[in-house]
C-alpha cells in the first residue's frame, strides 16, 4: 500500500487526512506545531485558562469542530506533532524532532503548510515591541501573553480587526488600529468580496465592534516609522487627509496579510508563477491541488484563501490523490468543494486589493530602514549595490552581494519586500526581478542533531 | 561586428583576473559572460587561500597568486574580506599525522613556514579543538576572502581600466577566421579578435573541442554549510587532513564549513543538489573536531559546478592544434587561490608569449596519454561513476 505523508495540521492538513482515513489509509501527518490546529484554530497551552469560544467568537463553532475531528482519527494516523521538516529530497522528508532527524519516505505527498505573515519594512520596525501581526496572535492564542498593554495595530489586513478585538477582549488597550490602504480600495474590491458575503459581514461586524468600543480607525494611513529610545514608544503615520500624526503605544502589531510558506513546495518540485494580485510567487496547481507527479498543495500554503478554504482544499487535495491512486471519486462532493474553494479564493483576492500591500512605501523607504532583520542589512545598501556597475539585477544575485535574505529566515520575511524595493531600484517590474530560491533546511537546524541511526548504535 | 585583441570567454575569477591582468598590460579585451560576473564556481566557493597541502608541482603558480592576493586592496580598489587568517591542518591518527609531515616538507621545500603542534601545543593554543585531535601543522600565510564580492570587484576593476564586460550572452560559437577568431554569441554579437581565453569553468569542453582537443572533465561539488553568528573566536581555517570536514568563521560570526564526498553537479540544468544527508553528515564531522559548536544552527547550505579531471590539476595553457587559443579551465576545487596567478600567467603568455612560471603540469595535451588518476577521485566523490571515475 503506499505511503501517504501530510506535512501540516491546520485545518488543511486535518480535512485531507480525514478522507483519507475514511478511504481506509493511514496517512502520516507531520506537524512543526506541539498541537493539531494549524495558524487560524491554534489550541493553547493545556494548562492554559484562556477562554477560546470568546477568543474565537463567530468562528468558535468550526474551532471545537476541527478539534474533534482531530480527536476522532488521532488513532488512525501516524502523527508526529512538534516536527519540523527541513528538506524534502529523492521522495523522503528530512525531519527533527527533539534533536533526532529522521526519514520520512513517500509516495504520495500532500504540503498543507499554512502561511506567515508579509510584512513591509518601515523605519524602526526592529525596535523591541514590534512585533508582526500573526506573531501578536500567536503569543496570545498559544502562551495567553499580550504583546503590549496598549497597542497599535497597523498595516493592512482583514486580521488587523480580528487581533484587535482579540487584544481587548483580553485586557489589552488597543490605541488604535491604522489600515493604509484607503476605504476607495475597499469598495472597488467589493465585486470580488461579495463573493463571500458571510466573510464580508464578519470582517464589518469586527470594524463596528471596535468602533463602539471607542478605538480609533484609521483608514487610508500612511505608516512613517515606529519611535522609541530603547523600545516602541509610538508610531508616526499620516492620516488619509495627510495630517501627520504621532499615537502613543507601548507595542505595534504590524503585518500586511500572508505569504504562503512555500519552501517544501519548492524542494519537492513546484512550479511557481508570479501572481500580479497577491504580488507573490505562488506554487501552480491545477483546481484540486496537484502540483506535480504524487504531488498535492492545500490551504494558505497554496494560496491565501483562508481557514474554509484551507479545509475545503484540503479535502479535494486528499480526492485528488485518492482518484490518482484508481479510486473512485465522489463527483457531486468534488464538485461543490471546488465551487466552495473557488469562491473563497476569489473572496481572497479581493482582500488582497481591499487590503493591499503598500508597494509605493517600499520606493518611499529612507535608505538607513533596515530591509533585512537577520542580517542588518539596509535599504540603501541594496540600493547601492544595484546603482554599481555590473550590479545586480535579480534578487538571488542581489542577496549574494548583500547578505540580504542570507540569515536566519533565509528570506521568509524580507523576500516579499527585496523584491519591490529591487523592482525599484532598477526600475523594472517586480516580476522581472527573480524570486528568492528556497533550500534546505528551510528553518535552522541545531548541529547536534543527530540521525535516529546513530542514536540506536 | 566588433573587434578586440583577446575575447575571454567566461566570467568567474579566471576569466576576470586575466582580463584585468590584460589591460593592465594594455591589451584591449572584451570579456564574454552568459550569465552574471562570478555567479558560478568563483562566487560560491568556500572562499580559503590555503598553501598548505597542494599538488608540488603548483606552488611557483600558487606562491605568485597569494602574491596578488596580499595586494588585492591596492591593486584592484577592494580588500573583499582578504584576511590573512592562516590554516590549521589537523590529524586525528599517525597516518594522517605522516601526510601532514609529507605535506610540511613540501611546503617548506618552496619557502613556506610551517608550524607543527602537538597534542599539548593544541589544547594550549584551540582549547576549543575536539580531544581526538593529535597533532596539527599551521601556516600563518595562508589566508581566506569573501568570494561572492571578488569577481564583480575584479571585473569592475578591469572595466575601469578599458575592459569591455558583456553578460548575458553566451558564447555558441568560436572559429578560426584567417590568423585570428570570430566568436558568436546567442544574442547576435560577434567579435574578431587575435585570442581567445576560454575560461569557461566546467562548460569549456566545447570550445576546446571544437579545435579537435579535449580532456576527461566532470562537474561536481562540494557541499557547503553555514551556521547562524555565534562569538568570534576562531581566526583559522581549520582542516582535517582526512578531508571530512573543514570550517572557518568570519568576524561577524557565522561558520562556514564543507567536507567531502562531492556530489555530481549539472552544468546544463545548472544544478548543484546537497542532499539533506550531507548536511546531516557535515554537521556530525563539525561537531566531532569542534564540540563547541554543537549548539549552532545551520541556517543555509549550498554547492557550486566546478570542473573536475582525473588527476585533480587544472588544464591551464595554450592549445595544443590552434595557437592564440587559451585554456583556462577545470580547477579541481582550488581555482580560488590560484585564480590571480593565472590570470596573470595567461596575460604573460598571450602577451609575451611565455612565462616565468611553471605550468608545464597543466597543459591539455597530457590527456593525449593516460594520466595518473588521483587517489582522491576515489575518496572525495560519490559514487556513482563520472566520467573522469575509475572502475
Ligand atoms: C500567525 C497567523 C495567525 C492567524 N490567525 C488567524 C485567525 O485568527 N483567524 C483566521 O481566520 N485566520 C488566521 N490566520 C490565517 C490562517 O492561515 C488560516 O486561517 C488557516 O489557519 C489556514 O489553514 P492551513 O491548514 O492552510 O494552514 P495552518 O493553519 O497555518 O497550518 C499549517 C501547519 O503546517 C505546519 N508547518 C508549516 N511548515 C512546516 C514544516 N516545514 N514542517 C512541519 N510543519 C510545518 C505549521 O506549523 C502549521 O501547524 C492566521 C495565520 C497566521 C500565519
Ligand atoms: C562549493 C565550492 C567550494 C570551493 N572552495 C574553494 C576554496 O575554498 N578554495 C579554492 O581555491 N577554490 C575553491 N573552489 C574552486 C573555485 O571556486 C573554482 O576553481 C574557481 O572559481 C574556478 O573559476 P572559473 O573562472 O574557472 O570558473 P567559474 O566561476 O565557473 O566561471 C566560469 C564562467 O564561465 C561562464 N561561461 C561558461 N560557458 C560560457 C559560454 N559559452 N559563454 C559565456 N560564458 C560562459 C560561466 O557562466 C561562468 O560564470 C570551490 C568550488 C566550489 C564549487
Amino acid at each position: 500500500m503506499s505511503k501517504v505523508v501530510i506535512v501540516g495540521g491546520g485545518p488543511a492538513g486535518i480535512r485531507a487526512a480525514s478522507v483519507l482515513v475514511e478511504a481506509g489509509l493511514r496517512p502520516v501527518l507531520v506537524d512543526e506545531g506541539r498541537r493539531a490546529g494549524g495558524q487560524g484554530y491554534r489550541a493553547p497551552a493545556p494548562n492554559l485558562d484562556l477562554d477560546m469560544k470568546s477568543l474565537m467568537g463567530t468562528e468558535a463553532d468550526k474551532y471545537s469542530r476541527l478539534h474533534a475531528l482531530f480527536a476522532s482519527m488521532r488513532e488512525r494516523i501516524d502523527y508526529h506533532h512538534g516536527t519540523l521538516v527541513w528538506g524534502v529530497h529523492e521522495r523522503a522528508l528530512h525531519t527533527l524532532a527533539d534533536g533526532v532527524a529522521r526519514t520520512i519516505p513517500y509516495d504520495a505527498l500532500i504540503l498543507a503548510t499554512g502561511a506567515t505573515d508579509r510584512i513591509m519594512p518601515l523605519p524602526g520596525w526592529t525596535l523591541p515591541g514590534v512585533f508582526t501581526l500573526g506573531g501578536a496572535q500567536v503569543i496570545l492564542k498559544d502562551q495567553g501573553c499580550l504583546i503590549g498593554n496598549r497597542v497599535v495595530f497597523l498595516g493592512s489586513s482583514p486580521l488587523l480587526f480580528l487581533a484587535a478585538l482579540q487584544y481587548r477582549k483580553s485586557g489589552a488597550s488597543v490605541a488604535a488600529v491604522v489600515d493604509t490602504t484607503p476605504l476607495s480600495a475597499k469598495l472597488v474590491a467589493m465585486r470580488d468580496l461579495m463573493a463571500s458575503p458571510r466573510t464580508l459581514a464578519r470582517g464589518v461586524m469586527y470594524r463596528t465592534a471596535l468602533r463602539r468600543a471607542g478605538v480609533p480607525l484609521i483608514d487610508g494611513a500612511t505608516a512613517l516609522g515606529v519611535h522609541g529610545k530603547e523600545r516602541v514608544e509610538g508610531v508616526r503615520i499620516k492620516d488619509g487627509r495627510g495630517h501627520e500624526r504621532f499615537i502613543h503605544c507601548d507595542a505595534v502589531a504590524y503585518g500586511h496579510g500572508l505569504k504562503p510558506e512555500t519552501q517544501l513546495a519548492e524542494l519537492a518540485g513546484a512550479h511557481f508563477r508570479f501572481d500580479p494580485v497577491f504580488r507573490l510567487w505562488l506554487p501552480e496547481t491545477d483546481t484540486d491541488g496537484r502540483a506535480g507527479p504524487d504531488l498535492y498543495l492545500a490551504g494558505d500554503g497554496a494560496t491565501i484563501g483562508g481557514a474554509d478554504a484551507a479545509e475545503a482544499s484540503g479535502a479535494l487535495a486528499a480526492h485528488a490523490l485518492l482518484a490518482d491512486m484508481g479510486r473512485p471519486s465522489p463527483e457531486p462532493e468534488l464538485a461543490r468543494l471546488r465551487r466552495q474553494v473557488g469562491r473563497l479564493r476569489r473572496f481572497q483576492r479581493g482582500l488582497a486589493r481591499a487590503f493591499a500591500w503598500p508597494v509605493s512605501q517600499a520606493a518611499a523607504l529612507p535608505d538607513e530602514t533596515i530591509a533585512c532583520r537577520c542580517e542588518a542589512v539596509t535599504v540603501g545598501e541594496i540600493r547601492a549595490a544595484i546603482q554599481t556597475p555590473l550590479g545586480p539585477r535579480e534578487v538571488n544575485r542581489v542577496k549574494a552581494l548583500t547578505r540580504c535574505g542570507m540569515g536566519r529566515c533565509q528570506g521568509r520575511f524580507c523576500g516579499p519586500a527585496l523584491q519591490e524595493i529591487v523592482s525599484g531600484a532598477c526600475g523594472e517590474p517586480v516580476a522581472d526581478v527573480g524570486r528568492l530560491r528556497s533550500q534546505a533546511p528551510v528553518k535552522p537546524i541545531p548541529l547536534h542533531a543527530v540521525s535516529e541511526l546513530e542514536q540506536t548504535r | 561586428m566588433k573587434t578586440a585583441q583577446v575575447v575571454i570567454v567566461g566570467g568567474g575569477l579566471i576569466g576576470t583576473w586575466s582580463a584585468f591582468f590584460l589591460a593592465k598590460r594594455g591589451f584591449q579585451a572584451i570579456l564574454i559572460e552568459k550569465g552574471v560576473v562570478g555567479a558560478q564556481s568563483s562566487g560560491v566557493n568556500f572562499g580559503n587561500l590555503r598553501l598548505q597541502g597542494r599538488y608540488p608541482g603548483q606552488y611557483p603558480l600558487s606562491l605568485r597568486s597569494q602574491a596578488i592576493w596580499e595586494e588585492i586592496g591596492s591593486l584592484i580598489g577592494d580588500s573583499c574580506e582578504f584576511e590573512k587568517t592562516g590554516h590549521l591542518y589537523v590529524a586525528t591518527n599517525e597516518a594522517e599525522q605522516e601526510k601532514l609531515e609529507q605535506h610540511a616538507r613540501v611546503a617548506e621545500g618552496h619557502g613556506l613556514v610551517i608550524e607543527r603542534i602537538d597534542r599539548t601545543g593544541l589544547r594550549r593554543r584551540w582549547p576549543w579543538l575536539g580531544e581526538e585531535l593529535q597533532a596539527a601543522t599551521y601556516s600563518a600565510r595562508d589566508a581566506t576572502a569573501n568570494p561572492r564580492l571578488v569577481s564583480p570587484a575584479v571585473a569592475r576593476a578591469a572595466q575601469r581600466l578599458g575592459v569591455e564586460i558583456v553578460e548575458h550572452a553566451c558564447v555558441h560559437r568560436v572559429r578560426k577566421n584567417g590568423d585570428g577568431f570570430t566568436i558568436e554569441t546567442d544574442t547576435g554579437l560577434t567579435v574578431n579578435c587575435a585570442a581567445v581565453v576560454n575560461a569557461a569553468g566546467a562548460w569549456a569542453l566545447s570550445i576546446a573541442e571544437a579545435f579537435g582537443e579535449t580532456a576527461p572533465m566532470f562537474a561536481a561539488g562540494p557541499p557547503q554549510f553555514v551556521t547562524e553568528p555565534i562569538p568570534y573566536r576562531v581566526v583559522p581555517s581549520v582542516q582535517a587532513v582526512s578531508g571530512s570536514v573543514i570550517f572557518r568563521q568570519i568576524p561577524r560570526g557565522n561558520v562556514i564549513f564543507a567536507g567531502y564526498p562531492r556530489t555530481v553537479a549539472d552544468p546544463v540544468l545548472n544544478r548543484a543538489p546537497v542532499p539533506p544527508q550531507k548536511t546531516l553528515n557535515g554537521m556530525r564531522n563539525l561537531v566531532r573536531i569542534a564540540p563547541f559548536l554543537k549548539s549552532a544552527q545551520v541556517i543555509r547550505v549550498w554547492s557550486g559546478i566546478e570542473g573536475y579531471l582525473p588527476d585533480m590539476l587544472p588544464v591551464i595553457g595554450e592549445s595544443e592544434t590552434t595557437p592564440g587559443l587559451f585554456h583556462a579551465f577545470g580547477f579541481c576545487g582550488h581555482g580560488f587561490q590560484v585564480g590571480p596567478g593565472v590570470g596573470a600567467v595567461l596575460a604573460d603568455l598571450i602577451v609575451d608569449g611565455r612565462t616565468d612560471t611553471s605550468i608545464a603540469p597543466f597543459s591539455i595535451k597530457r590527456f593525449e596519454n593516460d594520466v595518473q588518476v588521483s587517489e582522491k577521485l576515489a575518496h572525495e566523490f560519490d559514487a556513482p561513476a563520472s566520467p573522469g571515475r575509475p572502475e
